[in-house]
């Protein structure tokens, strides 16, 4: 079992100290989660927000971007829906795999990946954002003599704020998720520990990773309401 | 880990390859693969609806629980799909029921939501009117509301059924079946298996997509039918497969 441990991961189990919930193979023992919470789980969290971060930041940027030359010329709307949605169906597992052979075992290669599965969810919200913009609200600013790029960025973006902001929430969440996939191209997440202890039979290790980012995902998705109400304290306003 | 990094630098081959490993492989390994798989997916997708979809309409129904309709939804869809069944299957045991509620969390959101939202947003004069002929509640819902919640209804359904089946291949990763255990299994199977596997995967993901998109055409009342230009408009995601309907509002 110990020997199993050691061959398992890249980092050193402590051996000596194992507690009979250890060598029951339990399924929370939280003293070796305490334990092995340096040479284990702090990398493999910080590794797994650093992916998140820089997906979402990507992705965010690129279907902002695409978002607002779809709302110019209304053609590509549906062409970038239908492309960004058919890479969405693409199975994680399969998609980081294939990548591979392009990029190689990288993190570049893990981006990839995960800033696509952004693209369709944020371009998605970006644009619906956008379009659900009266037409009357656009009018009366151009009425009173903005232009274009004041409409965008005084009117339509600012009302298009909740919809972005729920396309963030579920775009960070369901990186928060895939990004554990990585690990089958060597990439450090919270996959790591979750494929290794599943590989070893070692309950605690996957059982505490798998918590992990489910905790991730509800503090990052919590984190993403609060900055939304401070956006958008006229949505509060008009509820009350 | 080091059998499957071996494979990984195997070329991808000619463009074929993927498609002669499913044709070679159907009788001896695909077959069971795309039946595990939708076993999985209907047995997500029951658990799903039977949950979702009451929860969903009778609140929308009494035009209440906006909150806790929306918020477990919002917690539902955060969860992460191997988070979860990592603890599943740590705490009660590797079963086929524990894979598929893992799959069943992640199919209850959308169903819940689009369910609640459709019935929720019928509209008021509409419900006025179906009193006004002495219609019971009860039939106010089944006669005018449900119809008329169809698209947004089937919209929920159907963006569930695509996610279920494109993300079931992570259960081979805590040893669950289906066609993950090809995609899992570079090392035996090669990176045309692995693609070969998922392109299979998204076809069964758009297809279980388009055949609910048929059941709803069958299942739409002709009067409904005929206001194709309507539906599209309150419903724009019943007509594209992205996993956003119905923006909640928080």
């Amino acid at each position: 079992m110990h020997a199993m441990l050691a061959a398992g991961g890249p980092v050193i189990p402590s051996f000596g100290k194992s507690s009979s919930c250890v060598q029951d193979n339990g399924a929370f023992c939280f003293d070796w989660i305490r334990d092995n919470w340096d040479s284990t789980f702090q990398p493999a969290l910080i590794s797994h927000l650093k992916l998140t971060v820089i997906a979402v930041g990507i992705g965010f940027v690129l279907a902002l971007g695409l978002a607002l030359l779809a709302h110019q010329r209304r053609w590509l709307i549906t062409p970038l829906t239908l492309v960004f949605a058919t890479v969405f169906t693409i199975p994680s597992l399969a998609l980081f795999q294939v990548l591979v052979p392009i990029s190689g075992l990288t993190v570049l290669t893990a981006e990839i990946a995960l800033v696509g599965y952004t693209l369709s969810i944020l371009f998605a919200n970006i644009i619906t954002g956008l379009r659900e913009v009266p037409a009357e609200v656009r009018d009366a600013a151009r009425g009173m003599g903005l232009s274009d790029r004041q409409i965008l960025f005084r009117v339509e973006l600012p009302i298009a704020l909740p919809a972005v902001m729920a396309g963030l929430r579920i775009a960070t969440v369901t990186v928060i998720s895939l990004a554990t996939i990585a690990t089958v191209i060597t990439v450090q997440s919270l996959g790591g520990p979750i494929f290794e202890g599943i590989q070893n039979d070692f309950k605690t290790k996957y059982v505490a990773a798998g918590l992990l980012t489910v905790v991730l995902a509800l503090v990052a998705d919590g984190l993403l309401v609060i900055t939304q109400r401070r956006l958008t304290p006229w949505a509060r306003a008009r509820r009350a | 880990m080091g059998a499957r990094a071996e494979g990984m630098t195997l070329p991808v081959g000619d463009i074929s390859a993927p498609f002669t490993f499913l044709w070679d492989q159907w009788d001896s390994q695909v077959r069971d693969n795309v039946l595990q798989q939708f076993g999985y997916w209907g047995a997500a997708m029951a658990i799903a609806s039977v949950i979702g979809l009451p929860v969903g309409v009778w609140l929308g129904h009494l035009h209440r629980g906006s909150f806790v309709a929306i918020n477990t939804s919002n917690i539902g869809r955060a969860l992460p799909t191997l988070g979860v069944l990592a603890v599943g299957i740590g705490v009660f045991g590797l079963t086929f029921l524990n894979i598929v509620f893992a799959f069943a969390v992640l199919a209850i959101p959308p169903i819940l939501t689009n369910a609640y939202v459709g019935v929720d947003s019928v509209d008021p004069d509409a419900v006025e009117a179906a009193k006004g002929m002495g219609m019971r509640p009860r039939e106010v819902l089944v006669r005018v509301e449900l119809p008329l919640a169809l698209p947004l209804i089937f919209a929920g359904l159907r963006t569930s059924a695509l996610f279920v089946m494109a993300t079931i291949p992570i259960a081979a990763i805590v040893g669950g079946k289906g066609l993950g255990e090809i995609i899992n299994n570079q090392a035996s199977f090669r990176l045309s298996g692995v693609i070969g596997a998922g392109i299979l995967v998204i076809v069964l993901a758009l297809g279980v997509n388009a055949l609910l998109g048929v059941v709803q055409r069958l299942v739409t009342p002709r009067g409904l039918r005929l206001s194709g230009a309507d539906a599209r408009g309150d419903a724009p995601a019943a007509t594209t497969v992205l996993p956003t309907t119905a923006t909640p509002e928080q």
